[in-house]
């Protein structure tokens, strides 16, 4: 599935909701339900620091694509935190550099990416896409060697 | 507890309003207060009908803004009972008036080797400046510690002052944990070695009357917004011989007597720390929300505030799983806690969706989390308005937010 058809499969999920209880009760749940990050990515090297909620970022590059492990201490954040590890892990890197993630507004989850809300998914986001850009460069770089 | 709270809270207005579509209950007032109509009115008034540049022309406005201005500095001397209206400097707000004196007083008393004593639980307004001083001059800052309970160690304290140390500066009330501090006790401690003390008022002032003069510290300091009156304005109170014997903070405007390119002389207190234009509007703001809650009564509302609290924690302390990170004897104003469970900025989260304000984090007060090993807490922080209703509102939500999370 593309980025794109992730995105619309979350925001199809969401619209079953009727009201912010429900949303957010299965936010938490999601929250719950990932699995922690392998202890040896839980360190400072991995942190991205919010002013709130801290969150731990791992990438690895694989055939051409990228997949992410991450977790927070806060448990809604660890749960949008599993959503944009749906949406982005195991794409190539330039569909995850180009991604626009219109779906966290869609799901009415906007308000947790502001920079007020400093709880480290803004610039979680930022770091998964730098992470794509430098996989692609290395990439780029094979090739101009090969070539 | 004889505050009339119907009445109150209608000078309020922003208490009327919904947020998320529910009233919102706001107990946030240790970050900002919300403004009585009062205060707005006077801004309102200000810039309709008196609008001028101030101490300059000769002119009918500017001479009405002048003397409002200069009244408006009689009214915070009488708040805190200054010596005097020279003693009483206006600032941007308490972090810019401890920038003030960490500046200027370091640049002329504090030399390499020496050093500050500032406390574990400070706001990092009263950490930073004095560090950037510090590093300036070659000093050492040095922390008086604090106990389990919030509490600063006051023989830790006593062991710290000495002959290098040239100024003390700490918190009157915590804004992290509620500890209101035996400053008295630290500034005769400080005094008998001839120590100025520096006493951060933001968290104190809006609470439980201040009487500079009886507590004898050399430099005071609050601001406007956090005893409802508008952002942007505070006060450095400072005892004159200091303020005489400390150099500018600030060039430009009105500081100065003469001018000239080869030098400059400064004006008197307290024109001489305050350069440039003046925000005029917001100190008669400031000035109108002192009358305020001096109208009120500050026993009154001390009263109020502290029986308040306790039904907090009484309240609160009922709650599975919940600890309260500051169990001073003496608080004020304050109740910080966090679930061993569950996630500080979590239970922030749902309590916004269910109208109800509160800070979580570590309100700009790094150390002290690191203190108790916590990531931050969930701050709830009273006013004059809030009631007992509100209180319960906020317990319900944490329920909620327990079943939620557990």
């Amino acid at each position: 599935m593309t980025i794109k058809e992730r995105e619309q499969e979350i925001i199809n999920e969401f619209e079953l909701f009727d009201d912010w209880m429900d949303k957010y009760n299965y936010i938490i749940e999601l929250g719950k339900s990932v699995p922690s990050i392998p202890a040896e990515y839980k360190v400072e090297k991995y942190l991205i620091s919010g002013c709130q909620a801290s969150v731990w970022l791992h990438a690895r590059y694989e055939n051409g694509k990228v997949y992410f492990s991450a977790e927070s201490d806060a448990l809604i954040t660890k749960g949008i935190v599993a959503l944009l590890i749906r949406v982005l892990s195991g794409q190539p890197p330039r569909d995850i550099i180009d991604a626009e993630l219109d779906f966290i507004n869609r799901i009415g989850l906007k308000e947790h990416l502001s920079q007020t809300r400093a709880n480290g998914l803004l610039n979680m986001i930022r770091q998964m896409k730098l992470y794509a850009l430098a996989f692609q460069r290395t990439e780029t770089g094979k090739h101009t060697q090969h070539d | 507890m004889s505050l009339q709270h119907d009445n109150i809270r209608k000078e309020f207005p922003i208490l009327q309003r919904e947020v998320n579509g529910r009233p919102l209950v706001y107990l946030d007032n240790a970050a900002t207060t919300q403004k009585p109509r009062a205060v707005m009115e006077r801004l309102r008034i200000y810039y309709e009908q008196e609008n001028s540049n101030i101490h300059r022309g000769a002119h009918y406005l500017s001479q009405q803004a002048t003397v409002a201005y200069e009244k408006a500095r009689e009214t915070v001397k009488g708040f805190i009972n200054a010596g005097s209206p020279q003693e009483v400097i206006f600032t941007r707000g308490t972090t810019e008036a401890i920038n003030l004196v960490a500046n200027s007083f370091c640049k002329k008393f504090v030399m390499p080797g020496d050093e500050v004593l500032i406390s574990a639980m400070e706001h990092h307004s009263n950490i930073v400046p004095w560090q950037i001083a510090c590093q300036e001059r070659e000093a050492f800052l040095k922390v008086i510690p604090m106990n389990e309970a919030g509490e600063l160690d006051m023989e830790g304290c006593r062991d710290l002052l000495n002959k290098k140390t040239k100024i003390v500066a700490v918190t009157h009330v915590s804004n992290a944990l509620g500890t209101v501090n035996p400053v008295r006790e630290i500034i005769d401690l400080a005094h008998e070695k001839s120590i100025p003390v520096l006493i951060d008022g933001a968290q104190a002032t809006p609470h439980f009357p201040v009487d500079v003069q009886a507590l004898d510290c050399d430099f005071y300091c609050f601001s406007g917004h956090k005893v409802y009156g508008p952002m942007g304005v505070g006060v450095l109170y400072g005892k004159e011989e200091w303020l005489n014997s400390m150099p500018p903070y600030q060039g430009g405007g009105e500081m100065i007597r003469e001018v000239s390119f080869s030098k400059t002389t400064y004006s008197e207190l307290p024109f001489k720390f305050e350069a440039g234009t003046p925000n005029v509007a917001d100190v008669l703001g400031m000035e109108t929300a002192l009358l305020f809650i001096k109208g009120l009564g500050q026993q009154q509302i001390a009263a109020y505030e502290d029986d308040l609290l306790n039904y907090a924690i009484s309240q609160l302390g009922a709650l599975d799983k919940i600890r309260f990170v500051g169990t001073a004897g003496q608080r004020a104003g304050v109740v910080s806690f966090v679930f061993d469970d569950i996630h500080p900025y979590d239970t922030g989260t749902i309590l916004d969706k269910l109208g109800i304000a509160v800070r979580t984090g570590h309100h700009c007060a790094q150390p002290i989390m690191d203190f108790f090993k916590i990531p931050g807490t969930v701050r709830a922080s009273l006013g004059l308005y809030n009631t007992r209703q509100e209180i319960d509102l906020l317990v319900h939500g944490l329920a909620r937010v327990r079943e939620m999370f557990a």
